[in-house]
């Protein structure tokens, strides 16, 4: 037993231990909090959101942050898999009443559907690199949106009905789960926190698992070097492959539980901004930390929520912060104060080689 | 005959689009940066040259003066205040400070002008060329916009050329440190870019907000990404990449709008964006870089 | 012996540069050897090419008796060529464990499902793994250094470093690229012993690209002498120290 303890909490694996407390932890508070007391209407109404971004923004992480590629069109997968869980849910519905499973199986298919276009956009991922790449995953970003706003997918008696560009369907009696750009309508709102919070918990899990294996070294060390990896036979397609694939495919979940959480939902919504909003909270947290995402994104997320009384300013005010936080975090004066106090905090062992 | 008409009005929203790409292209060929605030600049100018022409009353060269003067000082000021902290920073915190300065001049733009749409008044001309005893209509505007875009580039391409400023600037995107061995003032030549940039954009504001006369605090954003996009096509860095890059971007959009479709358009114009660089992965005109070993 | 390295009129032009030409070297099981030659010789190129960072233009290179043309430069490690590089490329932001990690992954396989969930097999590879690192690590002197970044090491350190990594993919022939550079007398001392240990260790044949020169006539049983490009001399430290033709193209005419 005291083995275990010590295992968890030894220098390696601290950080690991430390998002799963910090988010049981959360939970528990809120929870708490929701059955205790009367908590705004607003404040329960992003908690969901709130449990999709955490994971939008750790799967963006492994992309940019990990693997070392900037990726402009996370919310590509993101539309991916929220529509695709809508569909699945619409027509399960009948079958399966439990809205637990349903929801399930809703984002196990967006999770699914997204991976594989992970998996597509992977083939231009290999062979581009920099800002080629990053606008290649712009350009997917925004055909995926332009896509979505075509479709017009439903069903009735006579079985499912699918039209694209222009909407020909006439449905008998039927419903419709895709209406072009009016998007999804009539949405069974199966979401909830709890399922937000095991959707990150899983979310913790595959990312730990994976950069701490083999799997995550090379994927490190092919951000790190391109060259001296290659040169110690590391696949640089496979790798990247694998990190976009997985990404995607968390991303899927995301999009999923967001999409389950509303009646109505358009695929305007994922747009670049939304992309680029979730690199910002990448960004924040910092490249490669798991738990900086987890915080920035909360904070990021509902700061201009909780701004909302200043109405008009909020967005002023974000992009104040935006700029002047870059500017804090990279001036050479702030580091040096910082480098100061951690190591007058913190002293540093000294390794002698 | 309509081919022909899609054709050129394809070409006038290519060079555009090529104007607003010089900007992208030539910030990121020496500051190595992606401007995400450019898009935005273009609308501010919008907004100056029509509050010159309608609230003011100004003639219309006064306005376009007026429109890249003001353009010109704010990419100035947004590069000193925001980007010149930032030069040894990583390219993606430079990004993100991009896009706050986009976010900036959005919602500043709706603060103080609001958020509804404004008619773009009438300022150079709403005349036509008919051709073909009426068969081919070509307006005045088009043929202004794409006289624009070809005087601009070969302007350029002289000013790069010849001027001392210009071998400066291509000195400073093949080696800042050893261009600042050579007497060059860095600061300098990165404003400079910057500036002729931001005028660019304002000259593209006016001629983008003429053809679509509808002016919002967004209206930069979509070009903005267009443009971009352009820039990367033809090989982002690459001056006569930009050109080509953007007027091509703009005849296949058109052409897909008129016989596609348009809202199959954005999703077709990536998609080619996405082959090309497939086949040439710097784009059309871009260099291959090598990597020393 | 049998020969693990065969080049036969390996040669490679940058656009009408030709940068080396005709090139003929053999390298026997278990022998280090010296490529040395002026600056600009083309040595560094010709590791290029070993490694397949570079395409030849001319020649081939059998490895074992096999062609390496079709290769690419993974290929060619999993082959059983590893290499360090001049200017040192290591994964900065890895610890220097990790560093070395890196370099088994080929040895040891094991699926992304069973990285996923935690498999035995998982668990009893990522075992070996840590226990072989932890080895070659020890060997290189880096054991108390095994958990920091790998940029923050000491320049000597990363060097040494980079030739574990390289040694953690098991080789047949491992390339090193000036790797006293920047070391002071006693580094290089202890580096030259370094190679020796371990060539009898991994039972490996070494080439190596250097400039101090008692380095290389102390550890080199024969050497290879390039300049522009081309083969100048070759043979045992005695034979090259006093060729003619090599102290010329050193102290010039």
């Amino acid at each position: 037993m005291k083995n275990i303890l010590t295992n968890l909490f030894n220098k390696k694996n601290r950080g690991r231990t430390l998002s799963f407390i910090i988010v049981i932890l959360a939970y528990a508070g809120i929870e708490i909090l929701t059955h205790s007391v009367r908590v705004s209407r607003l404040f329960t109404s992003l908690l969901v959101p709130t449990c999709c971004y955490i994971v939008l923004a750790l799967s963006l992480n492994l992309v940019v942050g990990f693997s070392g590629e900037l990726s402009l069109g996370h919310a590509g997968f993101m539309a991916i898999g929220a529509f695709t869980a809508v569909c699945v849910s619409g027509l399960i519905g009948s079958v399966i009443v439990n809205d637990i499973l349903r929801l399930i199986i809703s984002i196990i298919a967006g999770c699914v559907v997204s991976g594989i276009f992970g998996l597509i956009i992977s083939v231009p991922v290999l062979k581009l690199s920099g800002d080629y790449l990053a606008i290649v995953t712009l350009a997917f970003g925004q055909i995926i949106k332009s896509l979505i706003n075509n479709i017009f997918f439903g069903y009735d008696a006579n079985g499912l009905q699918f039209s694209f560009v222009n909407n020909s369907l006439e449905l008998q009696n039927g419903k419709m789960l895709l209406s072009g750009p009016m998007g999804a309508t009539d949405t069974a709102k199966i979401s909830n926190f709890t399922a937000g919070i095991i959707l990150i918990l899983i979310t913790l899990y595959v990312i730990y698992s994976l950069i701490d294996s083999k799997y995550g070294r090379t994927i490190m060390a092919a951000r790190d070097n391109r060259i001296a990896a290659e040169s110690i036979g590391v696949n640089i397609s496979k790798t990247k492959t694998l990190a976009f694939v997985i990404s995607a495919s968390l991303a899927g979940a995301a999009g999923a539980l967001y999409a389950l959480n509303y009646s109505t939902l358009q695929p305007s919504k994922f747009d670049f901004n939304t992309s680029i909003l979730v690199l910002v909270y990448v960004v924040f947290g910092g490249l490669g930390n798991i738990n900086g995402t987890m915080i920035s994104t909360t904070v990021l997320y509902i700061l201009p929520e909780l701004l909302r009384s200043l109405r008009d300013y909020r967005m002023l005010i974000y992009a104040v912060v935006l700029i002047v936080v870059m500017q804090v975090t990279n001036s050479a004066r702030v580091r040096e104060l910082v480098n100061r106090i951690s190591s007058k905090v913190f002293k540093k062992r000294e390794v002698r080689l | 005959m309509t081919f022909l008409t899609y054709l050129i009005s394809g070409l006038a929203l290519g060079s555009v689009y090529a104007i607003i790409a010089l900007g992208y292209t030539m910030v990121y060929g020496i500051a190595k940066m992606l401007n995400f605030a450019h898009g935005d600049i273009i609308m501010v100018g919008g907004y100056a040259a029509f509050f010159a022409f309608s609230k003011f009353g100004m003639p219309a060269p006064v306005c376009i003066l007026a429109a890249i003067i003001i353009c010109t000082i704010l990419g100035v000021i947004i590069e000193r205040l925001a980007y010149k902290p930032l030069r040894q920073a990583s390219s993606l915190s430079v990004l993100i400070t991009a896009i706050g300065v986009s976010y900036f001049l959005q919602n500043g733009a709706q603060l103080l002008f609001g958020s509804d749409t404004k008619i773009f008044p009438v300022m150079l001309t709403d005349g036509s060329l008919k051709l073909f005893g009426g068969q081919l209509v070509i307006s005045y505007l088009t043929l202004i916009t794409i006289a624009t875009c070809l005087l601009i580039m070969v302007g350029l391409t002289l000013f790069i050329n010849k001027t001392k400023i210009g071998k400066a600037m291509r000195a400073c995107a093949e080696d800042k440190g050893a261009a600042q061995l050579m007497g060059i003032n860095i600061d300098t030549t990165i404003s400079i870019t910057f500036a002729i940039g931001s005028g660019l954009a304002a000259i593209a504001a006016i001629l983008l907000c003429s053809t679509y006369p509808s002016l919002s605090p967004t209206l930069g954003s979509m070009p903005g990404i267009k443009a971009f996009t352009a820039a990367v096509f033809g090989g982002i860095g690459s001056i006569p990449g930009a050109l080509l890059g953007g007027l091509l971007l703009g005849v296949i959009e058109n052409l897909t709008k008129a016989y596609i479709s348009t809202q199959l358009s954005d999703a077709i114009v990536f998609t080619v964006l996405i082959v090309v660089l497939l086949i040439k992965p710097t784009g059309l005109l871009g260099k291959k870089e090598n990597v020393k070993v | 012996m049998s020969i693990v390295l065969q080049v036969k009129n390996l040669g490679i032009d940058f656009g009408g540069l030709t940068a080396v030409n005709n090139l003929n070297m053999e390298i026997e099981e278990n022998e280090i050897v010296g490529l040395i030659g002026p600056n600009g010789a083309g040595k560094t190129t010709v590791f290029n090419m070993l490694t397949k960072v570079y395409d030849p233009s001319r020649g081939t290179i059998l490895l074992d008796g096999k062609d390496i043309a079709k290769m690419t430069t993974e290929e060619v490690n999993k082959a059983g060529i590893a290499r360090t590089f001049q200017n040192i490329r290591l994964f900065g932001k890895l610890s220097v464990i990790d560093n070395v990690k890196t370099g088994m992954n080929n040895h040891h396989a094991y699926s992304v499902l069973d990285a996923l969930l935690h498999t035995g097999k998982r668990r009893e590879h990522e075992k070996q793994i840590e226990e072989k690192a932890e080895e070659l690590l020890k060997i290189f002197n880096l054991h108390d250094a095994k958990d920091i970044e790998a940029d923050s090491l000491p320049y000597g350190a990363q060097r040494r470093l980079e030739i574990a990594r390289a040694l953690a993919t098991e080789p047949k022939l491992l390339l090193l690229d000036e790797p006293a550079a920047g070391m002071n007398p006693q580094e290089t001392e202890e580096l030259m012993n370094t190679i020796r240990f371990v060539r009898d260790k991994f039972n490996i044949s070494i080439l190596l690209i250097e400039h101090d020169m008692s380095l290389v006539m102390n550890i080199c049983e024969r050497i290879y002498v390039l300049n522009y490009g081309m083969l100048l001399a070759k043979g045992n430290p005695d034979e090259i120290k006093n060729n003619e033709k090599v102290i010329k193209a050193y102290l010039g005419d």
